[in-house]
């Protein structure tokens, strides 16, 4: 079988604890909550840190405080089973609990974070295999080598965010706190990430995401819309995260469409939104939004599925996202 | 058959194996742990196709924990499943086929050792033009892949006509021509191969492996490492889902056992997933023309069917595969004259050989999509179509194959009546439709795989005077029950319940040989031995207890663990005791039984491939919704009737039935073993996740009904229930999503990309444009069955 390679394991009981490891082992040492995403990666040698840093034994950055009306505070080591069964979380904030519900499987649910899957290393089908394999095509620029295979040509990493947590969170407004010993800082969950499959995320690796932090539920409509071949196990190839915040009468006051799973960051659909402001959610409107959130959608053969149809499936899964925001 | 009502066969009981596989007992080959054992990988290639300059393991040597290393050179004899194609060695010599061929192996104290170790092997290839798809190989005759076979990178070719199809086309109506594609799969057993192997003071050898065939496998060890049969014991431990992937003697096998006697340690290697996807033997993907003659009533005047396989690096069991793409058609609809021409190609992947239903799945996905656009055409029912044109019971067909019992009718109308289908067809709103397609399926091979005269399988059946029963037989279970359709039989004639009877399988050295756990033959073969064991057994018992109470053996019974007097029942003793009574008679009591298949009708060069003491049948009907936008397709529901003459266990035919169910979901829907030929022809997908097979969430509601038309080739009239309920699906869905978006996907797997591109194509199709011209010598001709000079 394959087997993890050999590291030191810290398991702190307090964030600042967690820091001072942190700082103190520089970028030897990685952080690790449920491990669903890096354990894998360490056994086939993508990351292999000598230091892990786990988060799961402390307390204060696990579980869901606040109400739908105030706005919820997450424990970035709140597992996704928790969070996507929690009773706030399923009534205020209902679009976000499927899109928790439908990562991975229900027993790596269990394990597996939010603050994990906000992090999750971007896949893709050049990079997730085993050393051997990545061998024989001599490497490839994110792990060990120096070129993009899925485009040659290409100065950057193409690798693709996977998550089904982090456009809809970005959609929603919500936001992120990171702490190290040289402070916390909070940024928004669209700010997170990079365009860049290597360098992803915009977080140090000192800094631990220690909560996510939700707006009041009410007065915007949410719908995530996930494609994938399997009912479960299955890493999205298209995420579509659609909020709205509409006026009395209907018609649309403010609009957030990311994309993810088509870049190696979730993508805000601009020219969608602007085109959905100021107008109602009829048929035509939606056409026309979905029409543009796809025409960013550049998927490349690195993913399951072909790549055309996986752009016009951007389009096809904005308009049911969009549809499921009619009154 | 007796006419009695059976008292355990037939009945659903739970399997003998059930409390230890349910609670974690049960001991799988990587569950073994020997006392000083050491941990072996295999070095790998990481190019498609390329000449072996120089393997230097010297950096692997020196790692300290490396106990040995092994390269060809110790190994230089080939080895194969089939006899016509012994091309694979060990470890290579001077050439590798395919990314993943070993090259080199290695031996150290701890796995991860070993894993390091591998990968500090340097070896300097001199790189060869890959080939890596059917055209590539017909269009690349050099390099050559191997150095025998037909020509160029052409293995096998097969030309073979029954009857005069010129005269049978001549005499229909309408003439139907189609091509159809179907993509290779692999097996996806849950558990990976693993071996270990245990020198012995005297110089002999234990190997335990998860293998579904331990006869062939001790035949290949004792020919590669050069030592009598005798000093070597296979034992054949249970199996964690083998599908055919485990039926070909393989490099991890021969290398443990190498290792192990060249370090005196017993040597143990798990192969990762990632190695299952390069061992494969699975499905091969085949291009495949079919052209029929019908009346417009759609009865078949003839047929030709062509295929072209994608065999992949080397021969494994590709000969027979080829053949089985053209050998079954023949019998479940009356083909008057048939013509078939099989061809199988070379390519630099993993090796292709057999997946559940070898070699028929994709003839059978062809000639059923193929005849429901016939019965399109000519405005009828495909499902009266079908039914009106059985092949009858007790004939012989065109391939000279002989029909015994036939239950396919039954099961048209089964699920015909179960599904609604007079009410659905055509007439379901847009978007949803159903489909229908039927099969049928050898219940063993006539012909083993070397020839010999000798039978296929063996049971011997020692009784205890404490009443014990140990029953001796060489296969092996794989999941699909066989341990608890030993039992049962033997449970039967013997009176007693089957959790008594202890069972010694798949070893070499205590039990009879039985050829393996492959083309459904255990229930068939080792049942028929089993029966005969059993009899001789309960007859010697029957005597001995007859003469003790002065009666005519005729009159003693055997049940409920007792054996009673017939007609005064309450004269009777414990089984215990009538073996006592036995043993005093006779001395140790001991019997065997065997099984040997009919001879074949068929004479002419081939007709071994295709002929088996039964067939058994299958009928699908499938409910699917296509959405329009998207193409993706649901399957919202199979109704199935299979065919299998009797169920000795009915609760486990319906699980091979689900079974076979899931398995066809999956390559109709989305299976696919493919390679990057832009790099290195890498294996794309060599992983659970990526490789995409159906989760329990995408399983769709299956309503299965057992048909029990007995065979009076059968143990009890039973036949195969193992592959033949997968090959219906596929086509049955393809068939579905015609009815319900009026596209033809001719091509396996149907993915939502097809059925969108098709939907938008002029010809509403997606499939292979054409068949490759491929020269083929002239036919053997054979006539018909009766007709012969």
């Amino acid at each position: 079988m394959m087997r993890l390679p050999k590291f030191v394991y810290h398991a702190p009981t307090s964030v600042d604890e967690a820091g001072r490891i942190l700082a103190g082992e520089g970028t030897a040492a990685r952080v690790v909550a449920g491990g669903t995403d890096l354990y894998p990666n360490m056994k086939r040698g993508h990351q292999l840190p000598p230091v892990l840093v786990s988060l799961r034994r402390i307390p204060k950055i696990t579980g869901i405080s606040g109400t739908p009306e105030t706005g919820l505070r997450i424990g970035a080591c709140t597992s996704l089973t928790q969070l996507g069964s929690h009773p706030a979380v399923k009534s205020g904030y209902a679009a976000l609990a499927s899109a928790v519900l439908s990562i991975s499987t229900p027993i790596l649910r269990n394990m597996g974070t939010i603050g994990g899957n906000l992090c999750l290393d971007t896949r893709c089908n050049y990079y997730n295999q085993n050393y051997e394999w990545r061998r024989a095509i001599h490497f490839c620029m994110k792990c060990d080598g120096s070129i993009c295979w899925v485009a040659p040509s290409s100065k950057t990493c193409l690798a693709i965010n996977s998550s089904d947590t982090a456009p809809l969170l970005a959609a929603l407004g919500g936001r992120a706190r990171l702490i190290s010993t040289r402070g916390e800082r909070e940024l928004a969950i669209k700010d997170l990430y990079n365009l860049d499959g290597i360098d992803y995320l915009n977080k140090r690796p000192d800094e631990i995401l220690t909560e996510i932090l939700l707006p009041p539920a009410g007065g915007w409509i949410a719908s995530y819309r996930k494609l994938r071949r399997r009912g479960s196990f299955d890493f999205p190839v298209l995420g579509v995260a659609a909020v709205l915040w509409k006026e009395p009468d209907g018609r649309i006051r403010d609009a957030k469409i990311y994309l993810n799973a088509v870049a190696s960051a979730p993508l805000e659909a601009k020219e969608a939104e602007t085109c959905l402001v100021g107008r109602k959610l009829d048929t035509e409107t939606i056409r026309e939004a979905a029409r543009l959130a796809a025409e960013m959608a550049k998927p490349v053969d690195n993913a399951d599925f072909g790549i055309a149809w996986r752009k016009r499936m951007a389009r096809v899964f904005t308009e049911r996202a969009l549809n499921d925001l009619k009154e | 058959m007796s006419q009695k009502p059976y008292r355990i066969v037939g009945h659903s009981l739970a399997k003998v194996d059930g409390p230890a596989k349910c609670t974690g007992q049960t001991k799988f080959a990587d569950d073994l742990f020997l006392p000083g054992m050491v941990h072996a990988k295999l070095h790998r290639a990481p190019l498609p196709h390329a000449r072996i300059v120089r393997v230097d393991t010297s950096e692997a040597e020196k790692m300290p924990g490396v106990v040995a290393v092994l390269t060809g050179k110790e190994l230089p004899i080939p080895f194969g499943i089939l006899p016509v194609s012994q091309d694979e060695h060990a470890l290579c010599l001077d050439r590798i086929r395919f990314v993943g061929d070993p090259v080199a192996a290695v031996a150290a104290l701890e796995e991860d050792i070993a894993f390091a170790a591998m990968n500090r092997i340097r070896v300097e290839y001199e790189p060869l033009k890959a080939v890596m798809s059917i055209q590539a190989a017909l269009d690349n005759p050099e390099p050559r892949i191997h150095d025998y076979g037909e020509e160029g990178n052409i293995h096998k070719k097969v030309a073979l006509e029954f009857g005069d199809v010129r005269h049978g086309f001549a005499g229909a109506d309408e003439i139907f021509v189609d091509t159809f594609y179907y993509e290779g799969s692999t097996h996806l057993a849950l558990e990976q191969h693993a071996v270990v192997a245990a020198p012995e003071p005297d110089g002999r050898l234990t190997v335990w492996s998860s293998t579904q065939t331990p006869h062939y496998v001790h035949r290949a060890l004792a020919k590669v490492l050069e030592l009598p049969p005798a000093y070597i014991r296979v034992i054949a431990t249970p199996v964690g889902g083998g599908f055919g992937g485990k039926s070909d003697p393989f490099q991890h096998e021969i290398v443990a056992a190498k290792l192990a006697l060249k370090i005196g340690r017993p040597v143990k290697i798990c192969l990762t997933r990632e190695e299952v996807f390069y061992c494969h033997r699975g499905r091969h993907p085949v291009l495949m023309s079919v052209k029929t003659g019908v009346k417009k009533d759609g009865s078949i005047t003839a047929m030709h069917f062509r295929s072209v396989l994608d065999g992949g690096g080397y021969g494994s069991y590709g000969v027979a595969s080829t053949y089985y793409t053209g050998a079954l058609q023949t019998v479940t609809y009356r083909i008057p004259h048939y013509k078939f021409d099989g061809v199988r190609v070379f390519t630099n992947k993993p090796p292709c050989g057999p997946k559940r239903g070898h070699g028929t799945p994709q003839p059978r996905f062809a000639l059923e999509v193929h005849l429901d656009k016939i019965a399109g055409h000519l405005g009828l029912d495909p499902a009266e179509m079908r039914r009106s044109q059985l092949v009858p019971p007790n004939s012989i067909t065109a391939n000279h194959l002989r029909i015994g019992s036939m239950g396919l009718g039954t099961c048209i109308d089964k699920v015909v009546g179960g599904s609604g289908w007079k009410k659905k067809f055509r007439r379901l709103p847009r978007g949803r439709g159903v489909g229908i397609a039927c099969s049928s399926y050898i219940s063993g091979a006539g012909l083993p795989i070397y020839w010999n005269r000798m039978p296929h399988t063996g049971v011997q059946i020692k009784l205890d005077r404490g009443g014990g029963i140990c029953v001796f037989c060489g296969q092996i279970d794989i999941g699909q029950g066989s341990d608890s359709v030993l039992a049962q039989m033997v449970a039967e004639i013997l009176g007693v319940d089957p959790l008594t009877i202890r069972l010694v399988t798949g070893d070499t050295d205590l039990t009879p040989v039985d050829l393996g756990s492959y083309s459904s033959r255990v229930t068939l073969m080792m049942g028929n031995a089993a029966i005969q064991a059993a009899e001789r057994a309960r007859d010697l018992v029957a005597r001995a207890v007859a003469k003790q109470w002065k009666l005519s053996p005729s009159r003693i019974v055997f049940a409920a663990g007792r054996v009673f007097d017939t007609e005064n029942p309450d004269q009777g003793m414990s089984f215990a005791e009538s073996v006592q009574a036995a043993e005093a008679e006779f001395g140790t009591i001991g019997t065997v039984g065997s099984y040997t298949p009919p001879p074949s009708p068929g004479k002419y060069r081939g007709a071994g491939v295709g002929p088996s003491p039964a067939y058994s049948y299958s009928a699908a009907i499938a409910q699917v919704e296509v959405d329009p936008d998207t193409g993706w397709t649901q399957v919202e529901r199979i109704w199935i009737a299979h065919d299998c003459g009797k169920c000795i266990n009915p609760m486990l035919v319906t699980g091979q039935v689900e079974g076979s169910v899931y398995m066809g979901l999956g390559e109709a829907l989305m299976e696919e073993q493919v390679f990057r030929a832009n790099r290195n022809g890498v294996h794309k997908i060599p992983s659970m996740l990526d490789y995409k097979s159906p989760t329990t969430e995408d399983m769709c509601e299956v309503t299965t009904y057992l048909i029990e038309d007995p065979d009076p080739n059968g143990p009890f009239g039973a036949k195969e229930a193992g592959q033949g309920p997968l090959l219906p699906i596929a086509p049955a869905i393809a068939n579905a999503v015609f009815d319900a978006v009026g596209v033809r996907i001719d091509e396996i797997p149907i993915t939502p990309e097809k059925i969108l591109r098709a939907l938008r194509s002029p010809d509403r199709r997606c499939g292979p444009a054409s068949y490759p011209r491929i020269p083929m010598p002239e036919p053997i001709r054979v006539p018909l069955p009766g007709t012969e000079a």
